[in-house]
């Protein structure tokens, strides 16, 4: 069964077609990789998908609702989640507190009122947030700052922080861009943790091609911003099509 | 105790024991000694920085926790003291209905700006409030003379209906029978310290308010006006929606300084139009970044600093330099004098516009940063450079 549907989606802006009439159908509990050159149009579908950008033509529908129209945090309520290309996390605020406001939002919606409510009454999304800090392996740093960390780790706390919300699509855009190799593979194995343990699709773009074949059921690729192809990790790698637009002549 | 831990109720303790010392702690020379004009301790000064001190901390709820600069919390300030007026004028001089309606009206006023200008963000929601409280200074000024009365500004009469004490015939506001402007003085080894009814009402309502600050800022609801600032793209994308909680700190902010423009009309029963004045709007937004933005007791640090400099510093005119620099020559007594002049008397704005450089370059935290460097020195640690606790 499909947990996301996208049909027709066309984005111009100006002169420029990043997205020419893509069709898109996402398996739920998947792991479906998005690649393709740069330019090919992989993070303005990303932005559609989040409510960042409005396309000019098509549908989406994600578990049966169209997301379209819908502000990005009313589309994060209904289940999909984001990390970004540059860790977005909440820099000024600690490790814990970064970790405990993707709880409330999980709680709470997107608004409440809880100005006289104490911090240490919130047992409960303490709990949660502490127990996901452990998973992320960065209960240690709880009390840091976030600014201060280092890429990866603020990368994993990003990862972190969507999973706290147990989002039911996880949209990952170049998890791995600038990360060293050790850490490129320490992402590889979380992701896959997180997609064999928890009921979770996840949707990735990524140039890596090493992070791409060791993690995608599916792969999509893209190029000037139509789907090119949409095969198994094997069938793309030998596709001459593929190589052509994207690989080059030195395959992987 | 009262919902705080151990070290925000020390906190909380030693505010209210600084703030019920005032009268002591702002008088520290003695009566007649040349240092006697920098005693700040008389009750018109101390009410002011209590009140101001109001106005700055519910500003920085705003701006220190969101980081929304608003230019235009003055439009607030005005608008509560009309309020207080009226009430007074309608009702009955006694003070607590007026501050209520003063909240209240202030609190709805700020909900009808703040929605429409928190539609912008950055430097256009803060060109919008500029806007917005220079328009309400006009419309108080001008079109709305039957509610204002203009120029001369609102002000108790004889005539006034006062549906609940008219028999009175007192002309001051009082705290159930008590006078506000009743004073007690103790006169203690050549020193005149001065307790003043309205300086503790008003310093009670501050304390009051500062309480509830402090509850906010360590609440869930503060943590998130803290993501506000740090990072509104992650926080639409944790399906938290932005507006409304600015919006909810948009009007706290507002009812604070409506609670401060009803303190200022119990203090001195007139509300003018220039309160609302874009310039009131400015110093507010000075305080806040003279004490320390995004901290709790700098807005207050900041609102006494200035308000000691204007009233202190613009009494010290060519008159008394003379009488300080006698002991020099005519001729370099003159230059000496002359030169000080810039920078007292008429010229206190200057030292104030020094003052705040200085602070903005060398302390980007504040007087309580460097309060903080200070205390650090002391204890010989070194200064830890990203502050975990921004918040005191």
């Amino acid at each position: 069964m499909s947990i996301l549907e996208v049909e027709n989606i066309g984005k111009r802006f100006g002169g420029l077609k990043a997205l020419d009439n893509v069709n898109l159908s996402i398996k739920e509990g998947t792991v479906h990789a998005l690649i393709g050159p740069n330019g090919a149009g992989k993070s303005t579908l990303l932005n559609v998908l989040v409510g960042k950008l409005v396309p000019d033509t098509g549908s989406v529908m994600f578990d049966g609702q169209s997301v379209l129209g819908r502000a990005p945090h009313e589309i994060n309520q209904m289940g999909i989640s984001r990390v970004f290309q540059t860790p977005e996390i909440f820099g000024d605020l600690s490790v814990m507190e970064n970790m405990m406001i993707p709880c409330f939002a999980k709680r709470d919606g997107s608004f409440r009122m809880h100005a006289l409510e104490r911090m240490m009454d919130e047992k409960q999304i303490v709990a949660s947030a502490e127990e996901m800090l452990v998973e992320m392996n960065m209960i240690d740093k709880r009390e840091m700052h976030a600014a201060a960390m280092s890429r990866g780790d603020k990368r994993r706390l990003e990862i972190g922080m969507c999973l706290a919300q147990q989002p039911r699509l996880l949209l990952l855009d170049e998890p791995t861009a600038g990360m060293a190799r050790a850490d490129t593979n320490n992402t590889i194995d979380l992701l896959r943790q997180i997609s064999e343990e928890r009921d979770i699709t996840i949707v990735i773009i990524e140039h890596d091609m090493h992070v791409v074949f060791s993690l995608a059921q599916r792969i999509t690729v893209l190029a000037q911003g139509t789907p090119l192809v949409e095969d198994t990790p094997d069938n793309i790698k030998g596709h001459p099509k593929v190589r052509e637009a994207y690989l080059g002549e030195t395959a992987v | 105790m009262l919902g705080l831990n151990k070290r925000d109720t020390s906190f909380l303790i030693i505010v209210i024991l600084l703030t019920m010392f005032t009268p002591f702690l702002m008088q520290p020379f003695s009566e007649g000694s040349a240092m006697a004009q920098f005693n700040g301790g008389y009750p018109d000064l101390m009410a002011k920085v209590a009140i101001f001190g109001i106005f700055a901390m519910g500003f920085n709820i705003l701006f220190g926790l969101t980081g929304y600069l608003s230019f235009g919390h003055a439009a607030f300030l005005g608008v509560g003291s009309y309020s207080a007026v009226w009430m007074f004028k309608l009702l009955t001089l006694n003070v607590f209905p007026a501050i209520i309606l003063s909240v209240i009206v202030a609190g709805l006023f700020s909900l009808l700006i703040g929605y429409i200008s928190l539609r912008r963000s950055g430097i256009y929601f803060s060109i919008l409030t500029l806007a917005m409280a220079e328009m309400s200074y006009r419309l108080a000024y001008s079109v709305f003379t039957p509610l204002t009365n203009g120029e001369t500004g609102l002000q108790l009469r004889p005539g006034d209906p006062r549906i609940l004490d008219a028999a009175d015939a007192s002309r001051y506001p009082n705290l159930f029978g008590l006078e506000l402007s009743t004073s007690y003085k103790l006169e203690v080894l050549n020193h005149v310290f001065t307790f003043n009814v309205g300086f503790y009402f008003c310093a009670v309502i501050a304390i009051i308010a500062f309480y509830l600050t402090l509850r906010i800022f360590r609440s869930p609801f503060g943590m998130m006006l803290r993501a506000v600032k740090s990072n509104q793209n992650r926080m639409s994308f944790t399906g938290l929606n932005p507006r409304p909680y600015t919006l909810a700190a948009f009007v706290i902010s507002g009812m604070y300084a409506g609670l401060a423009g009803g303190l200022l009309a119990v203090m001195d029963p007139l509300a003018g139009a220039e309160r609302m004045q874009w310039t009131v709007g400015g110093e507010v937004v000075i305080m806040t970044i003279l004490g320390g933005a995004g901290t709790l007791l700098g807005p207050v640090l900041g609102a006494g600093a200035i308000k000691y400099l204007e009233n202190i510093f613009s009494k010290i005119n060519e008159t008394v330099l003379h009488s300080w620099f006698s002991f020099m020559p005519d001729g370099m007594e003159d230059v000496v004098v002359s030169f000080f002049a810039f920078f007292t008397g008429k010229g206190w704005a200057l030292t104030l516009g020094l003052m705040f450089m200085l602070v903005v370059t060398f302390l980007p935290g504040g007087l309580v940063e460097g309060g903080q460097r200070i205390w650090n020195k002391i204890r010989r640690k070194k200064p830890d450079t990203p502050n975990n606790n921004p918040a005191e």
